[in-house]
């Protein structure tokens, strides 16, 4: 199964949500809470463990009106960057 | 405006079935009739999320003796807080694990007192003990929750660590927490029968620096050299009234869970005033914020924003001064009092948590 096809998930007990207080998002897990930066945010926010990474990478594309394969490499390297520590997974 | 606290640890009530002799509680406990009641929990809940605060730590004693910890569970996740439940895991069953999945709970941290029965049954003072936070392991497992198992280390049991390790991955905990004993309040009475031998400590920080790398990417591994054999404190609680709040069953609010053994500062109630008002104004959490307070030799430390001095609670339990430098720090004039600790004569007996247990007049070593 090629990355694109596979569905990526928040970690047991990691979940994603808005910190009015603070301003901005948060990503919340066991003894922990990552602040992401805007882009991160913007890949996190659509990772809701139905859409596969190709279809994050073309949800982000139509948004922002980017070329696909950028993206794509962007998408990929956030999400595995985010699977070594502990709160996606792929 | 000091920044809003991340995190809010709630003591539920201070009623637990064991008794271990290191118990964070304070030494006069409060009594279930002094305790909070679930619409006072609530508020205070809804008062910390407003303020900022992200996650929840419920705790005691032991949280899950309160009949409302559903309800105050529920309220959390209305609130959006990230709930954890702090827990000896004893009083646990397949159906009051279901009811905390469905209540919305996040994550467990479960603790134990050894590897084995014997060593777990005698620290913790309920025989039967161990096998029960066993059989807890498996049922929160088995309800998908992500598990943190939290050994506390000491001399009775450091020779043990590894099996510590291997009980957690065995287990399927996703972090494994090795926290030495800190020795204020239950601790500091048992310090003779607690106290780690300096070749123990070698051991075990090496014994944690093979474990992680061989778990690294699988499971985390927490741990810290402990106070007594360190050239430098730990920041305690990310600093005092910067981080963290801590909640005592009776509604005081606390910048760190052993601050009333600081006995010259008065600590604001939840009954009194809101957490807003407490975080951002109380005298007592403005007492030891920031850097302002420090004197040397950490007024011109680099380290000061980095340690923030160390601990308030320690600094006090050793020097008598909470506002000196923590005698963890080999910097403070004080530095001697740990080494002579670590070489006084030790014993094997100690005096479990009990309420109204505590010698009479405790003197500090
Ligand atoms: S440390 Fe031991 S006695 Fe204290 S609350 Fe935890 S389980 Fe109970
Ligand atoms: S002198 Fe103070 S600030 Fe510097 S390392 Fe020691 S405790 Fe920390």
């Amino acid at each position: 199964m090629t990355i694109e096809a596979t569905i990526p998930n928040f970690a047991t007990g990691v979940r994603l949500r808005e910190d009015k207080v603070r301003g901005g998002w948060v990503v919340l897990a066991p003894e922990r809470v990552f602040v992401p930066d805007e882009h991160a945010i913007a890949i996190l926010q659509l990772v809701d463990g139905r859409r596969t990474v190709g279809g994050i990478v073309d949800a982000l594309a139509a948004k922002f009106d980017a070329a696909r394969d950028l993206i794509a490499t962007d998408v990929i390297a956030m999400l595995q960057d985010l699977t070594v520590k502990g709160a996606i997974r792929l | 405006m000091t920044p809003p606290p991340l995190g809010m640890l709630a003591e539920l009530t201070h009623r637990c079935p064991l008794q271990c002799p290191y118990c964070a509680n304070p030494l006069e406990m409060d009594r279930a009739s002094a305790e909070l009641d679930t619409a006072s929990w609530q508020r205070v809940m809804t008062e910390a999320a407003e303020l900022g605060v992200l996650q929840v730590h419920f705790s005691g004693g032991e949280p899950t003796i309160r009949r409302d910890l559903l309800t105050l569970l529920a309220h959390a996740r209305d609130l959006q807080l990230y709930s954890n439940l702090i827990t000896s895991g004893v009083t646990l069953t397949a159906d009051s694990v279901a009811a905390l999945r469905d209540a919305g709970l996040d994550h467990v941290q479960l603790s134990f007192q050894d590897s084995q029965s014997a060593g777990g049954d005698h620290i913790g003072g309920l025989q039967g003990g161990h096998a029960r936070k066993l059989t807890a392991a498996r049922l929160i497992r088995e309800a998908g929750f992500p598990l943190t198992a939290n050994f506390v280390v000491h001399r009775q049991n450091l020779a043990r660590l590894p099996d510590m390790i291997a009980l957690g991955e065995a287990m399927g905990a996703g972090r494994i927490e090795i926290a030495h004993v800190q020795y204020y309040g239950w601790g500091l009475l048992n310090r003779d029968a607690l106290l780690p031998m300096p070749d123990q400590i070698d051991r075990a920080d090496a014994v944690v620096a093979e474990a992680r790398q061989r778990l690294s990417g699988h499971l985390v591994i927490d741990y810290v050299t402990p106070d007594y054999y360190a050239a430098r404190p730990k920041s305690c609680m990310g600093g005092w009234g910067r981080q963290f709040m801590n909640i005592t069953p009776s509604g005081r609010v606390l910048p760190g869970h052993a601050a009333e053994t600081l006995t010259d500062l008065t600590f604001p109630s939840v009954r009194d005033a809101s957490l807003a008002q407490i975080w951002q104004t109380d005298p007592a959490f403005e007492r030891y914020r920031g850097t302002d307070w420090m004197a040397e030799p950490c007024r011109s430390c680099n380290r000061r924003e980095i340690d923030w001095g160390g601990c308030r609670c320690q600094a006090f339990a050793l020097t008598g001064d909470a506002a000196a430098t923590d005698p963890a720090c080999a910097l403070s004039p004080d530095h001697a009092v740990m080494a002579a600790a670590m070489a006084a004569p030790r014993s094997d007996d100690f005096t479990y948590r009990r309420i109204g247990g505590a010698p009479a007049a405790v003197t500090p070593p």
